[in-house]
């Protein structure tokens, strides 16, 4: 019986789409993978060519990736491979880039102060207020610990 | 101007349409419905510096078809009725601006080509007016920079979401004879059955497609094989069987006659989730589609029931359920051999 606004919530769940969480699971793995050994390839190109120690080829290649991630936005097409890969295309650095470019794009019309500086965070927001709130909490947690043991 | 039971405006006059003006998007001119509308822009910023702009020029656009197809010029409308989905409808606001029509903006979210179309019809049949132009416009990229995300961000979308249509459709409503003929008009009420999902509208808004359909037909007193389209303006894959089967429960069967706009034009293969949404979904294709079946008489009698979600970007994130709205207007060919 849909025709009970009560509980039309629960009973409308039969007539929803199901959501194909193992495919999904499988692209976002399957890119996220590929885009981690982009990443491998490039920290070894700069190893190798450039004679990088391990640890300091870190910060070029992250650049690297910023780069082609900010490129590929500015294209069009990062959303493209996103809108398919879900989680594997958000989670790495890749997909920060893409929420700082795709924001700073869409903001242009009002201006580089109120319009791109404003809103560049916009979306990133949360992912740095979070990473700096967990760090703190856990760098504590760790000095406690250490404290104890 | 007569009042059927509560909610039915049944029309004195003759109201007809003197013409229409639909202009659309890149990915609609790549749909089904191509081919019936009068502009198909190839890009996404029509040719402007701004999403803003694009949907202006959407507007514009299909203002301008409308009024030379009508063989009419703005001086020649009395009043402007127009709505978009934009903050404060700013394309509808800034068109006025520069046609200088007497203005009354209207919001009804999805909802308002229908809205438009129903006030301006019993405005003319009341008399305060001769000839209303009345437009809608929606725009992917200003809908999703509004709503959702900036138009590049990449992110995953659900199955039930749909795509907002970039386009806008415009007619004249008028007495003097046309091809189409505006019979009747059922306005609704805001209907609100808990879903708080910003991106399942469809199923958000199908208890009052329900409700406005449902009471249009005890109003009219007709039955569904009286039409022979049913059409509901974006409750998308996802809606339309909750919409059938919520009055088939109660003993109205429309699964012959119905369809959605939002369906209607796209293919299934296009990426747009669920199918299309907006307001120039349900303008686009009763002005474009319906309107040219209904004035070669291929169609004899369809009722557009456009709908809309009545919320903004911060109400689901304060977790406040969605209330929606539908309104019904009834168009007739004017060719002979009516229903």
């Amino acid at each position: 019986m849909l025709n009970d606004p009560k509980n039309y919530k629960e009973n409308v769940t039969a007539y929803q789409p199901k959501i194909p969480y193992f495919m999904n699971c499988l692209n976002a793995f399957w890119v996220g993978g590929l885009i981690s050994l982009i990443g491998q390839g490039i920290q070894t190109f700069y190893m190798y060519f450039f004679h990088f120690s391990k640890q300091a080829a870190g910060n070029p290649t992250v650049a690297t990736l910023i780069l082609i991630s900010a490129l590929m936005t500015g294209f069009g097409v990062y959303d493209k491979v996103a809108k398919f890969a879900g989680a594997g295309t958000i989670v790495p650095v890749t997909g920060f880039a893409n929420s700082i470019t795709s924001s700073a794009l869409e903001h242009k019309s009002e201006g580089i102060v109120l319009g791109i500086a404003t809103n560049l965070f916009q979306l990133a927001g949360e992912v740095i207020v979070f990473g700096v709130v967990s760090a703190a909490v856990l760098g504590i947690l760790r000095l406690f610990i250490e404290q104890i043991f | 101007m007569s009042k059927v039971r509560k909610q039915t405006w049944r029309f004195d006059h003759p109201i007809f349409l003197a013409a229409t003006g639909t202009v659309v998007g890149p990915l609609e001119s790549k749909g089904p419905l191509s081919g019936n509308f009068d502009k198909e822009y190839q890009h996404l910023n029509c040719g402007e510096k701004s999403w803003t702009e694009a949907e202006r020029a959407l507007m514009r656009r299909a203002i301008a078809f409308c009024l030379a197809k009508a063989g009419k010029s703005e001086g020649d409308i009395d009043l402007f009725l127009a709505g978009d989905l934009m903050d404060q409808t700013v394309t509808s606001n800034f068109l006025a601006r520069e046609n200088r029509i007497p203005f009354l903006g209207m919001f009804g979210a999805c909802s308002s080509s229908m809205e438009t179309l129903a006030a301006g019809a019993q405005l003319v049949d009341s008399g305060f007016a001769d000839n209303v132009l009345c437009a809608v416009s929606s725009h992917n990229a200003t809908a999703e920079r509004q709503f959702r995300y900036p138009t590049e961000y990449g992110g995953p979308s659900k199955l039930t979401q749909t795509f907002t249509v970039t386009g806008a459709g415009a007619t004249i409503v008028t007495k003097e004879p046309g091809k189409v003929r505006v019979k009747e008009a059922t306005i609704g009420r805001v209907i609100d059955w808990g879903i708080d999902d910003a991106s399942n509208l469809g199923t958000a808004m199908a208890p009052a497609a329900a409700d406005t359909i449902w009471t249009h037909f005890q109003d009219t007193g007709r039955k569904p094989e009286d039409y022979d389209m049913v059409v509901t303006g974006d409750l998308s894959s996802v809606g339309s069987p909750i919409l059938n089967e919520l009055l088939l429960e109660k003993g109205l069967d429309i699964t012959n006659v119905h369809q959605d706009c939002g369906t209607m034009i796209y293919t299934p293969d296009q990426p747009v989730n669920a199918g299309g949404s907006g307001c120039a979904c349900s303008a686009v294709v009763t002005y474009g589609y319906l309107y040219n079946r209904l004035a070669e008489g291929s169609l004899k009698r369809v009722l557009v029931v456009a709908t809309g979600a009545l919320l903004n970007s911060a109400t689901p994130k304060e977790k406040d359920t969605i209330p929606c709205i539908a309104h019904a207007v009834v168009l007739e060919s004017a060719k002979e051999g009516q229903r």
